[in-house]
């Protein structure tokens, strides 16, 4: 081993204390100075952390920002997601293609930059968009992106391609970002003046069982997506016996369509590191982790200056608010590139420096979780309206919203209208509401809940947003006249593809048969037993996968197959014959005719 | 009334389906009490004489003559079987599937270790069927209308599901006959 690989690699373990579980920040460093974790360090890491080789190599296999093989000093990842798609991701990466002179998935010979495709980075309301390294990129057209290259190569450094700022702290000097935060509704309870420091001493005044009261009273649900009542959440984590508790942040917002989280960590970081405070005193908790994905890693130096910051103030630390024994403090545990590891357990074993696989359970997180101490997981979004029910007091929180869903809710809405952003609104309003809201105009179909959510068409639209009827995780993209929704299906279902960790056969094989059978449909030589079989499939991949992905990835096809029925049935037809439309026999047997006469390829 | 008439076929299999359904014994002597055996390589008639109730499918789709028969055997059977794992899901000759065409080829007919070619030529007389880019289970060329899974299905799970089609009722399977660990 080269020994300045050696020392880095001593260096770098050392800085983590040496611990295995800290895998993870380990392999980031490594990847950030050399491009890669090559065989060579994933040797040394072996040697100095104490890990085995093939622990080092799968993590490096299974996040996507980290590779065996070299990667340019520069890294320019095009978000492909269903938005940036329809507002000209094909171009844009084109243009990057042609200027750089090498395919997605490629390097420049000098070794200077990678180009690759990467699911959804957060910034919906920029698409089309890409990261440069750490550096959010929006907007983007054929002639910026050519541009950009050449810029890049007479400077190499991705964060002069910032020129003009953003709005907020997105111009703060430690974010220096182009990111705007489109905040177009700001309701009464998230998106409006938070005391937190109000909240935190509040709740110290309090004893833990009074706060989690409290979180019920206001009847406060998961913004994260599965909806579960926070304050039962945290009672069990509080009455698992454990000598140590663990509150974490989810702030991997991966759910294509989704950005919400970043604005709020953007603009009210103190919001949602007092949420965490307030929740770990609640649980007994005395250390944090935020989960951060990689992609908003040009958010960090910005939040960590946050955390020092109430350090400095006594928010976090030891006896906080003056409490004796209130103790908390947050680590900023960053991802690396792999949408399941939002799913909670996942999470868990990704801070843990292993793989993003999701664990069985029982046991849940909040009996055995980070570690295997009981851990509470909690969305970013649910965290910052902790802060505001201590703030101004349960009720207020619960008498805004409906019935059922207390509170209001952010949405982050994107694709075609007229404005595009973040929303604060009222649990209980209509989608029609929303969408004019928002000047939809002629819209055809709107994916709400994030691709696990539900593709509904104008029927649908007088439907209303809570738990009990359209759920959502706040991710909202509305597709205009002119789109197809069987497209759109399936590029979901392509983004599930690819981001199953393939533990389950249900959800890898599910997922590629439902996409394959989309391609079909829109081929046009699909047969009405296709569309039987994507019900079929759903309901084996449904019962039997391991976490939310596999369970609800079909939804994309169902929805739209529920809510576009006409579309599909218009697309499909039997054969006379039975014989499958599919199956194209010339096409088939053209390799081995060429093979046969030698031809070339 | 004239006997069903049940015809089958071998197509990218290895007969070991067609073995199978040799070994249910002297039954055999009810089964031609209860139907007349059409094409199949049981009575080695080359081609349909007639319309056939029932055709029992072995092998998925190698090359285009397999998808000719199975295109034929539709044409002609009221109801088609995927008779083992082999028709049902491609089996052993689908693990191809993850390999080019031409390497398997190269493989098989140049370079393997065991392989005499001077020459170096991979078989190309026009009478060779020419192979398809993967090994297709039966049902992604046809449909299919009833799938018995095994390698191969026993006789008794043959015999049983043969004898439940004929009587135009539901076969009982049992768990012992369909568990394959
Ligand atoms: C595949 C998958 C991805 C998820 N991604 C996120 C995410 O990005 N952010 C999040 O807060 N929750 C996500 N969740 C939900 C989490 O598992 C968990 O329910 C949530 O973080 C709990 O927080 P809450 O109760 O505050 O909503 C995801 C779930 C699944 C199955
Ligand atoms: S359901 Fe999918 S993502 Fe979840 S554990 Fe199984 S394979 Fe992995
Ligand atoms: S299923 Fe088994 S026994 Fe039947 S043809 Fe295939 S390999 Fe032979």
């Amino acid at each position: 081993m080269s020994t300045s690989l050696e020392n880095a690699v001593v260096e770098v373990c050392a800085s983590v204390g040496n611990d295995p579980s800290r895998l993870m920040d380990v392999a980031r460093d490594i990847q950030a100075r050399f491009g890669c974790v090559s065989a060579e360090a994933i040797d040394g890491i072996h040697k100095h952390l104490g890990v085995s080789r093939p622990t080092v190599r799968s993590l490096v296999s299974f996040y996507s920002f980290l590779s065996e093989e070299p990667k340019g000093r520069i890294v320019i990842r095009v978000c492909d997601d269903p938005v940036d798609r329809l507002f000209g991701y094909e171009r844009v990466q084109k243009a990057f293609s042609d200027e750089l002179g090498i395919p997605i998935g490629g390097t420049t010979p000098d070794g200077a930059f990678t180009l690759e495709r990467t699911a959804c980075i957060g910034m919906s309301d920029h698409a089309p968009a890409a990261l440069v390294n750490e550096t959010p990129v929006t907007d983007l057209s054929t002639d910026k992106a050519r541009e950009i290259v050449a810029e890049l190569r007479a400077h190499m450094s991705p964060e002069r391609l910032v020129k003009k700022l953003g709005d907020g702290n997105n111009a703060h000097p430690l974010v220096r970002s182009m990111v705007k935060n489109h905040i177009r509704k700001a309701g009464p309870i998230v998106l409006v003046e938070h005391r937190h420091r109000e909240a935190t001493r509040k709740a110290a005044a309090m004893s833990p069982n009074e706060v989690i009261r409290a979180v019920k009273a206001a009847r406060l649900r998961g913004r994260g997506g599965a909806g579960f009542p926070t304050g039962i959440k945290w009672e069990m984590a509080r009455a698992a016996p454990g000598p140590r508790k663990f509150l974490v942040c989810n702030a991997d917002e991966g759910e294509p369509g989704t950005f919400k989280d970043r604005v709020l960590l953007t603009e009210f970081p103190d919001r949602v590191f007092a949420g965490m405070t307030i929740a770990g005193y609640a649980i007994g908790a005395k250390e944090g982790i935020l989960y951060l994905r990689a992609e908003y890693a040009y958010l960090r130096q910005f939040l960590e200056d946050v955390l020092a910051r109430r350090r400095a103030e006594g928010f976090l630390g030891k006896s906080i608010a003056a409490r004796h024994s209130f103790d908390f403090d947050i680590r900023i545990q960053m991802g690396a590139g792999a949408y399941v590891c939002g799913e909670e357990s996942a999470l868990l074993n990704s801070c843990e420096g292993l793989r993003g696989d999701p664990r069985n359970r029982p046991p849940f997180p909040a009996q055995k979780g980070y570690l295997g101490f009981p851990t509470i997981v909690n969305n970013v979004e649910t965290l910052a309206c902790v802060t505001r029910i201590l703030d101004a007091g349960p009720a207020t929180f619960s008498e805004y919203g409906s019935k059922q869903s207390a509170g209001s809710k952010l949405l982050s809405i994107s694709g075609d209208v007229g404005m595009v952003g973040v929303y604060e609104v009222p649990f209980g309003v209509t989608l029609r509401e929303v969408l004019e809201l928002a000047d939809g105009r002629e819209t055809q179909a709107v994916q709400i809940g994030g691709p696990s959510g539900r593709m509904v068409g104008p029927a649908d639209f007088d439907r209303t947003i809570c738990y009990d009827d359209l759920a959502t995780g706040g991710a909202m993209v509305v597709f205009g006249p002119d789109r197809n929704p069987i497209e759109i299906a399936r590029m979901y279902m392509e983004f599930f593809e690819d981001e199953s960790c393939g533990f389950c056969t249900p959800c890898r094989v599910g997922n590629g048969l439902l996409r394959r059978g989309l391609d079909k449909v829109l081929a046009g030589r699909g047969e009405p037993s296709d569309l039987a079989q994507f019900e079929e499939v759903a309901r084996t991949m449904k019962a039997t996968s391991r976490c939310g992905l596999g369970q609800t990835s079909f939804n994309p096809v169902l929805s739209t197959l529920t809510s576009f029925r006409p579309l599909f049935d218009s697309l499909v037809k039997e054969d006379p014959k039975k014989f499958r439309r599919s199956f194209d026999l010339e096409a088939s047997t053209q390799e081995a005719a060429r093979i046969r006469t030698g031809g070339a390829r | 009334m004239s006997k069903p008439r049940i015809a089958t076929t071998s197509l990218c299999g290895c007969f070991g389906c067609h073995m199978s359904l040799l070994d249910i014994d002297e039954r055999i002597l009810t089964l031609a009490q209860l139907v007349e055996f059409d094409k199949s390589p049981i009575n080695d008639h080359k081609d349909f004489t007639a319309r056939c109730a029932v055709g029992l499918i072995e092998g998925g789709c190698a090359n285009a003559e397999n998808v000719h028969v199975l295109r034929r055997f539709r044409e002609q059977c009221d109801i088609l079987v995927s008779v083992g794992d082999c028709a049902t899901m491609g089996g052993i000759p689908a693990l191809r599937n993850m390999i080019p065409l031409e390497e398997c080829l190269r493989e098989a007919y140049v370079d393997g270790p065991s392989v005499f070619n001077p020459e170096g030529r991979i078989p190309d007389d026009p009478e060779i069927p020419l192979l398809l880019d993967k090994v297709y289970p039966a049902q992604e060329v046809v449909r299919i209308d009833y799938h018995i899974p095994g390698c191969p299905p026993s006789a008794d799970t043959l015999w049983k599901t043969l004898t439940a089609l004929l009587g135009g009722t539901s076969a009982e399977l049992p768990y012992e006959l369909i568990k394959y660990d």
